[in-house]
C-alpha cells in the first residue's frame, strides 16, 4: 500500500478492480424482479421470434446496469478528482452547484404540464436539467476566474452559494406549482436510473467520454497538486492548466450524470475515499479504479434498489446511502486500530 | 571562476488589494555556493523566493537561467533546472516517504510517468543523502516534524536541478538536525549546484553560507559575505537593538545573541 506506483503494481491493482467490474456487469443484469433463463436469452440473439426475456434483458435491464455503472463511476471520479483540486476531502461533484441548477432546470419543466419536447433520445426534463447544469458550472467557472487562474477557495464558496440559491429557487417553482406535480419533482431530486434502451446514454457520451478522459489526464499532476498549488509549480506542474481543466471536465461529466439520472449522492464521495484507504493515494491508479469501484457499487446498489420491495422501486440515492455509509465507517474504523 | 547560474533583474511585485510592494530586487546565483536570504517577518523574503522560482510571474523585471529568461521556458523545463520548496508543505493525503521523493521526478517524465531505471536511481541517491532511505515505505502520517522535511527535501534533490531554493527547511528540525541539514547543503553545493536558502536562524545562515542578502521593507537592503553582513550596524537597523554581535569560538564567522533587558537606544528608536 505504501510502495511506489511501479508499472507492475499499477496493472495488477487494475485487473483486480477491472475483474470486479466485469463480474458485477455481468450478474447484475440477470437478477430483477423478473426470473430471465439465460437459455432462453441466447436464444432469442439467433431469432427474431417473440422473447420476453430477451427483451427484458436487452431494452432493459442492460441498458439500466450500463447506465448505473456509468454513472456510478463518473460520479467517483469527478469526486476523486475534485477532492485534490480543492484540497478537501469532502469534497464531492455536487458541491461546485452542479446538482442545484440542474435540479432548478429538471423542476421547471416538471412544472410547466404542457412542455412536451424531445432532443433526440433527451426527454424535456433532462434537457432541462443538462442546460441547468451546464449554466450553474459556467457561472461558478466565470466569478471563480482570475488571470493566475482559478481560485479554489472562491470557487468552493461561489458553489455552496449557487446551490443554495437554486434551492430557494426550487422551493419557489414547488410553492407555484400545482401539488400533484410535486411528486415527480421529489422523485426526480431522489435520483433514479430508469432507462429504456440506449439513446440517452449515447446521445450524453460526447459528454462524459472527452470529460473522463481531460480528469485521467491529470492524474499524475493531481499528485502534485495534492501538496498544495506552490509544491506543484515548483515541480513543474502548469497549476492553473491543470485546476482549469479539472474543473472543466467534472463540470461536463457531472452535467451528464445529473441529467440522466438526477443527482445520486454519496458515490462521488465515499468512492475516491475508499479506493485510497484500499491501494494508496497515487492518482494515477485512484482515477481509474474509482470508475471501475464507482461503477460496480452503484449498479449493485441499483441492483438492490429494484429488487428490495418489488414489484415497485426504491430512489437509488437511498440504498447508495444505507450501504455506502456504515460500508465507510467500517473502513475508518479499521484505519483507526 | 564562477559562473552564474541564475540570475534576478529587477523584479518588482505587489499582491492584489495591498499596498505592500516588493523590489525592484535583483542579484544572482552562482555555482557551488549557498545564498542565505535573511530579514525580518514580513519583509518580502518569500515572495523573492516565488518570484526567483517562476511561481509568481514578476511585474517588472526578468529572471534569467544561464541568460535565458525563464519567463519563456515551460513550468516543466524550469523544474528540471530550478527547484523549489515552500515554507509550509502538507497534504491530507498519506502518501509513502517514497512516492513523494518520486515526485521530483515529475519534470523529467514522460507519458504516464512510471520511474525509469534512471529516476529510480535518482530517488535512490536522494533517499540516501537526505538519510530518509530507512523510512522510505513508510506513510507521512508516521513521520516527525523534521523527517518530513528531510522528505520534502529529497523530493527536490530528486529533480536533480542546478539551483535549489529553499523556504525556511529547518523550521521544524532540532539543532542536530538543523547543522546536519545545512552540512547536506555544503555538500550539494560541492557538486556546482547552487542553493538559495530562506532562513530566520541567522547564525546557521551565516556559518555555512557563502554570501547573504538581507530583506527588509520590500527591498535587499544589503548583500555580501556575513562577516561583513552580520553586523550590529547592518542589524540594528532591521531587528532593533535587543541584540548582541559577537565571534564564533571556533569559525571566524559573527554569531547573532539575544540581548537581555532593554537598552537605552531601543525607547528612541521608533
Amino acid at each position: 500500500m505504501t510502495s511506489a506506483l511501479t508499472p507492475r503494481r499499477f496493472t495488477t491493482a487494475l485487473v483486480g478492480y477491472g475483474l470486479l467490474a466485469l463480474a458485477v456487469l455481468a450478474l447484475a443484469p440477470l437478477i430483477g424482479t423478473e426470473r430471465v433463463s439465460i437459455s432462453r436469452i441466447l436464444a432469442g440473439f439467433f431469432s427474431s421470434a417473440p422473447n420476453v426475456d430477451f427483451d427484458i434483458f436487452f431494452y432493459h435491464r442492460i441498458p439500466r446496469v450500463i447506465l448505473s455503472f456509468a454513472v456510478g463511476g463518473t460520479l467517483a471520479v469527478a469526486g476523486g478528482a475534485l477532492q485534490v483540486a480543492l484540497r478537501n476531502p469532502l469534497a464531492e461533484p455536487f458541491i461546485l452547484g452542479v446538482s442545484g441548477g440542474g435540479a432548478v432546470g429538471a423542476v421547471l419543466a416538471i412544472s410547466v404540464p404542457g412542455l412536451f419536447f424531445r432532443v433526440g433520445p433527451l426527454s424535456t426534463v433532462q434537457v432541462f436539467s443538462l442546460a441547468g447544469c451546464l449554466a450553474a458550472i459556467l457561472v461558478i467557472y466565470r466569478v471563480a476566474s482570475r488571470t493566475t487562474g482559478v481560485s479554489m477557495t472562491t470557487i468552493l464558496l461561489a458553489g455552496v452559494t449557487v446551490n443554495i440559491l437554486c434551492g430557494a429557487a426550487i422551493l419557489l417553482i414547488r410553492y407555484l406549482s400545482s401539488p400533484h406535480l410535486l411528486v415527480a419533482m421529489d422523485r426526480w431530486i431522489m435520483g433514479g436510473l430508469d432507462v429504456v434502451g440506449y439513446g440517452e446514454l449515447l446521445t450524453l457520451a460526447p459528454l462524459l467520454i472527452p470529460g473522463l478522459g481531460l480528469l485521467l489526464f491529470q492524474a499524475h499532476a493531481l499528485n502534485l497538486l495534492a501538496f498544495g498549488g506552490d509544491m506543484a509549480a515548483g515541480h513543474g506542474v502548469q497549476v492553473a492548466a491543470v485546476q482549469r481543466k479539472v474543473i472543466i471536465g467534472m463540470g461536463l461529466i457531472t452535467a451528464a450524470t445529473v441529467s440522466l439520472s438526477g443527482p445520486i449522492g454519496f458515490v462521488g464521495l465515499i468512492i475516491p475515499h475508499g479506493v485510497r484507504r484500499l491501494s494508496g493515494a497515487d492518482h494515477r491508479l485512484v482515477l481509474p479504479a474509482c470508475f471501475c469501484l464507482g461503477g460496480a457499487f452503484l449498479a449493485l446498489c441499483d441492483l438492490v434498489a429494484r429488487t428490495v420491495i418489488a414489484p415497485t422501486e426504491m430512489p437509488v440515492g437511498i440504498i447508495t446511502a444505507i450501504v455506502g455509509g456504515p460500508v465507510f465507517i467500517r473502513i475508518l474504523l479499521r484505519q483507526k486500530g | 571562476m564562477t559562473r552564474d547560474l541564475l540570475t534576478v533583474e529587477d523584479v518588482t511585485y505587489g499582491y492584489v488589494g495591498s499596498d505592500w510592494r516588493l523590489g525592484p530586487c535583483s542579484f544572482s546565483v552562482q555555482e557551488g555556493e549557498i545564498l542565505g536570504i535573511i530579514g525580518p517577518n514580513g519583509s518580502g523574503k518569500t515572495t523573492l523566493l516565488k518570484l526567483t522560482a517562476g511561481v509568481l510571474s514578476p511585474q517588472a523585471g526578468a529572471v534569467r537561467l544561464k541568460g535565458r529568461q525563464t519567463a519563456e521556458m515551460t513550468r516543466r523545463e524550469m523544474a528540471r533546472h530550478v527547484a523549489y520548496l515552500p515554507q509550509q508543505v502538507e497534504t491530507f493525503f498519506d502518501y509513502a516517504v517514497e512516492d513523494v521523493v518520486a515526485m521530483g521526478r515529475f519534470p523529467h517524465a514522460k507519458g504516464f510517468g512510471f520511474l525509469t531505471a534512471e529516476d529510480m536511481d535518482a530517488v535512490d541517491r536522494a533517499l540516501f543523502q537526505t538519510r530518509t532511505e530507512a523510512f522510505r515505505n513508510r506513510p507521512l502520517s508516521h513521520l516527525s516534524g523534521g523527517e518530513m522535511q528531510r522528505v520534502l527535501l529529497a523530493s527536490v534533490i530528486a529533480q536533480e536541478p542546478e539551483v535549489l531554493l529553499l523556504d525556511e527547511p529547518t523550521s521544524a528540525l532540532d539543532i542536530h538536525h538543523q547543522v546536519r541539514f545545512f552540512n547536506l547543503l555544503s555538500d550539494l553545493v560541492a557538486s556546482g549546484v547552487g542553493v538559495v536558502v530562506v532562513t530566520h536562524e541567522l547564525n546557521l545562515a551565516g556559518l555555512f553560507s557563502h554570501r547573504l542578502l538581507l530583506v527588509s521593507g520590500g527591498a535587499i537592503t544589503h548583500q555580501g559575505p556575513p562577516g561583513n553582513l552580520l553586523s550590529p550596524e547592518v542589524l540594528y537597523e532591521v531587528y532593533g537593538k535587543e541584540i548582541v554581535v559577537s565571534m564564533h569560538p571556533t569559525a571566524n564567522r559573527p554569531v547573532v545573541l539575544p540581548a537581555k533587558g532593554k537598552k537605552k537606544e531601543m525607547e528612541a528608536a521608533p
